[in-house]
C-alpha cells in the first residue's frame, strides 16, 4: 500500500520596516520619500480623526464607535496599493480604510451619527457602506472580484475583516467561491488578536490565519501588520497577481486594537494593560517616522507643521459632520424599493403626521 | 404552444438572458445537468458556462457572493436547489440583499432573482417542501412572487428578471409538471404587485396564492356558493386594492395558503381587510392553511397537506 506525502504547505511572514525604524533594503518596495511621506500623514490623520470621533462619543455627538487605534498600517498600507476604481469591502472598523480612499471625515461622522447616506458617496464610489454582521461581507468581496472575471475586467476587491470573522462559514464560504471561480479579491484579515473577549487561541486552532487559505486553493500570507512597508508591497503584490487573473490571495495582517472593541466595550475586563503597552511600541507611525529621520526626509519643523495643519483639517471636517442636519422622517422610506409597495405612502403620510414639527 | 411550468421557466430565462447579456444563473447542478427539476435544461448549451455557472455546494455562499455580483454590474439569478434551503442563505437575503439599497442611499442596488422549488405534495424528503413567504415577506425590500401554473410563471418571471428590486420567486414543486397551459412563446410579462381575479363571483371573496390556486378553483367549481377566487401572484408587495374592492361585493373572506395558518399572509390578509372594510363583512374572516408543525416527514404529508376537501369547508365556514 502506498504511503507517502503528497500535500505540504509553508506560510510566509513578512517585516520590512521594524520597530526601530530599520528597513530591509533588499525587500524595500519601489517608492519615492513623497509616497512614504503621504503614508506617514495618512495614518497621522487616520489616528487623530479615530481620537476625535471617539472624544465626540463621550461628548454625546455621535452614537457607539469603534476605535481603529493601532491598525493604521494595516488599513492605509493596503489601500495604497490600489488604485481608486478598485473596490473595497469595510467592516465597521475600517475608519482608516475610508479616509485613505479620500472619504472626508465629516462623512464618516455622519455616518456614525447613524444617518445612512454617508455611505451613498460619488456616484462613482466602490466602497461598499461598512458590514456589521462580522465576516458576512467577505462573500460580497468575493462576488465583486467573482463579477470582474466574468466581465474580462481588472479591478480588484479589497475585503476586510478580522480575525474573529474567521470563525464564520461566510468567510470561508467566500474563500471557497473566490478559489474556484479565481475571483479577483484580496482578502485583509486584520488580525488584531481579541474579538472582543475572546482571544486568537479560541477562534482556530490553527497557527496562523494566512494558512486557512492553503485549504482553500490560493496563497495565504502573514504581515506584520504595524509594519506600512510590508503591508504595501504584499498588498501590491496580491493586486498584480489578481490584475493578471491569477486569483484570490489571503494576507493576515499582524497588530492590535489598542482601544476598546466600542465605546461601549471595556477591554481591562479580559486583558492586561501590560499586553497593551507591549503592542503600543510597536506603533505602526512612531516607526515610519524614525525610518523617515534617518532617511533624512523629515524633521521636528516637518512634523510640527503637518501636526498643525491636520488639527486645522480635522476641526473643520468635526465641525461640518456635528452640523449635519438630522434627517426627516420621509427618508426613512427611500431606497428600500426601486418601485415601492403602494402603501408606503399611507405609511409615509401617517409618520409625517406624527413627527410633524418635531423635525429641525 | 401547451407548456409545464418548467418549461415555461426556462423559455422565460431563455428569453430574457437572450435580450440581457448581463442576466447569469448560479447555482448548485444549472449547468450540464440542467437543475434538478431540469429548469436550466439546455441553457448552458445555448449561452455557455460563462453564464450558466455551476457553484460549490453552498446557499449562503451563492447569495451572499450574488450581492456582490449584482453590486458589481452582473444580475444574477440564484437557484436554490430546494428552498428549504434558502435558508442557510437567510442571513445575507435578510442583512444585505434586501438593505444594500438603503444602507448605501441608493448607490449599490441588488437586482438579484432567487428562485427555486418551494411547497410540498412530491413525497420528498425533510426540508424538501418548504413554504417560506412570509419570512421572505417580513424582509423588507425584497418581492416575494408565487406563481400558480404555466402561463404566470412564465410573465411573472420575466418581469422578476427585469426588475431594479431583489425578487424571491417562489416554485410550487408540485406544479412543474403536473399540468399544462397555452403559454406565448413570445415574450409576455405579468406586472409584480399584482393580483389576479381567476374566477368572478359575488358570495365570497377567497384569496389565495401559488400551490393553493389550482385546488381552490376546484373547490370553488365543486360549490354551490358564487365564489370570487383571487390568485395573489405576488405575495409581497401585497395588492389590497383587488381585495378590498371585491369584498365590497361579497362582504365576506376567506384565505387559503400552503404555509401553516398561525403568522402566515392570512393572517396580514384579515388583519388588513379589518382595518380597511369591516362594515362591508357579513361574517367573520376564516383562514385554512397548514396546521401549526413543522412540514413533517411524507408519511404525514396527506395529512398536512391543505386540499380541496379542506377548502370547501372553509368556504362553508366563511358563508356561515
Amino acid at each position: 500500500m502506498p504511503r507517502k506525502v503528497i500535500q505540504q504547505f509553508q506560510v510566509e511572514y513578512i517585516q520590512i520596516l521594524d520597530e526601530e525604524g530599520n528597513v530591509d533594503d533588499s525587500m524595500m518596495p519601489e517608492m519615492n520619500d513623497d509616497m512614504l511621506k503621504e503614508m506617514y500623514k495618512k495614518m497621522c490623520m487616520v489616528r487623530k480623526f479615530d481620537q476625535k470621533y471617539f472624544k465626540l462619543q463621550r461628548a454625546g455627538k455621535i452614537g457607539t464607535y469603534a476605535e481603529v487605534h493601532g491598525q493604521e498600517a494595516a488599513q492605509v498600507g493596503s489601500v495604497m496599493a490600489a488604485e481608486k476604481d478598485d473596490w473595497t469591502v469595510p467592516t465597521f472598523r475600517e475608519t482608516g480604510v475610508l479616509l485613505a480612499r479620500g472619504v472626508p471625515g465629516s462623512t464618516l461622522l455622519q455616518g456614525w451619527k447613524g444617518d445612512h447616506k454617508a455611505f451613498r458617496g460619488e456616484d462613482d464610489n466602490r466602497d461598499l457602506p461598512v458590514a456589521v454582521p462580522v465576516g458576512s461581507q467577505a462573500l460580497h468581496g468575493a462576488g465583486i472580484g467573482w463579477a470582474e472575471r466574468l466581465k474580462e475586467g481588472d479591478r480588484v476587491a479589497l475585503t476586510y475583516f478580522g480575525d474573529g470573522a474567521t470563525s464564520q462559514g461566510e468567510v470561508n464560504e467566500a474563500f471557497n467561491f473566490a478559489g474556484v471561480f479565481k475571483a479577483n479579491t484580496i482578502f485583509i484579515c486584520q488580525n488584531n488578536h481579541w474579538a472582543i473577549s475572546t482571544p486568537n487561541n479560541r477562534q482556530t486552532a490553527a497557527e496562523t490565519m494566512a494558512q486557512k487559505a492553503i485549504a482553500f486553493g490560493f496563497p495565504g500570507i502573514k504581515v506584520d501588520g504595524n509594519d506600512i512597508l510590508a503591508m504595501y508591497a504584499v498588498t501590491k503584490d496580491a493586486v498584480e497577481r489578481a490584475r493578471k487573473g491569477e486569483g484570490p490571495t489571503l494576507i493576515e495582517a499582524a497588530t492590535y486594537r489598542i482601544g476598546d472593541h466600542t465605546t461601549s466595550d471595556d477591554s481591562s475586563k479580559y486583558r492586561k494593560p501590560e499586553e497593551v503597552e507591549e503592542w503600543k511600541k510597536k506603533c505602526p507611525i512612531k516607526r515610519l517616522r524614525l525610518y523617515m529621520e534617518k532617511k533624512g526626509i523629515w524633521n521636528e519643523e516637518q512634523e510640527n507643521s503637518m501636526q498643525e495643519e491636520l488639527d486645522k483639517h480635522i476641526a473643520e471636517e468635526a465641525e461640518k459632520g456635528v452640523a449635519i442636519p438630522q434627517p426627516p422622517v420621509e427618508e426613512l422610506f427611500e431606497n428600500i424599493y426601486a418601485e415601492p409597495p403602494k402603501d408606503y405612502v399611507e405609511q409615509k403620510n401617517e409618520l409625517a403626521e406624527a413627527f410633524k414639527g418635531d423635525q429641525q | 404552444m401547451k407548456m409545464h411550468m418548467v418549461a415555461a421557466l426556462n423559455n422565460a430565462l431563455e428569453l430574457e438572458m437572450k435580450k440581457n447579456e448581463k442576466i447569469v444563473i448560479i447555482g448548485e447542478d444549472v449547468g450540464v445537468d440542467g437543475g434538478v427539476f431540469r429548469v436550466t435544461e439546455g441553457l448552458i448549451d445555448k449561452f455557455t458556462d460563462k453564464r450558466v455557472i455551476d457553484t460549490p455546494l453552498s446557499e449562503a455562499g451563492i447569495i451572499g457572493s450574488a450581492v456582490g455580483l449584482a453590486v458589481n454590474g452582473i444580475r444574477p439569478v440564484c437557484e436554490m436547489q430546494f428552498i428549504g434551503f434558502a435558508y442557510q442563505g437567510f442571513a445575507q437575503v435578510k442583512q444585505h440583499l434586501t438593505r444594500m439599497r438603503q444602507r448605501s442611499y441608493g448607490r449599490f442596488t441588488c437586482p438579484v432573482v432567487i428562485r427555486g422549488p418551494a411547497g410540498g405534495g412530491i413525497r420528498a424528503l425533510e426540508h424538501h417542501c418548504e413554504c417560506p413567504e412570509t419570512f421572505f415577506g417580513h424582509t423588507h425590500g425584497i418581492k416575494v412572487v408565487f406563481p400558480s401554473g404555466p402561463y404566470d410563471a412564465k410573465g411573472l418571471l420575466t418581469s422578476a428578471l427585469r426588475s431594479e428590486d431583489p425578487v424571491m420567486f417562489l416554485e410550487p414543486e408540485k406544479l412543474y409538471r403536473s399540468f399544462k397551459e397555452e403559454v406565448p412563446e413570445d415574450e409576455y410579462s405579468i406586472p409584480l404587485g399584482e393580483a389576479n381575479v381567476k374566477k368572478e363571483g359575488k358570495d365570497l371573496t377567497l384569496i389565495t396564492y401559488g400551490p393553493t390556486v389550482k385546488l381552490s378553483m376546484e373547490a370553488a367549481e365543486k360549490s354551490d356558493i358564487d365564489v370570487e377566487v383571487i390568485d395573489l401572484r405576488t405575495v409581497w408587495p401585497l395588492d389590497m386594492d383587488t381585495i378590498l374592492k371585491s369584498i365590497e361585493k361579497t362582504g365576506r373572506a376567506l384565505v387559503v395558503h400552503e404555509a401553516p395558518k398561525s403568522m402566515g399572509m392570512g393572517a396580514e390578509i384579515s388583519a388588513r381587510i379589518q382595518e380597511k372594510a369591516i362594515y362591508n363583512l357579513e361574517g367573520p374572516i376564516v383562514r385554512v392553511g397548514a396546521p401549526d408543525v413543522p412540514y413533517p416527514q411524507f408519511a404525514f404529508e396527506n395529512y398536512y397537506l391543505v386540499d380541496v376537501n379542506r377548502i370547501q369547508k372553509g368556504i362553508e365556514k366563511a358563508m356561515r
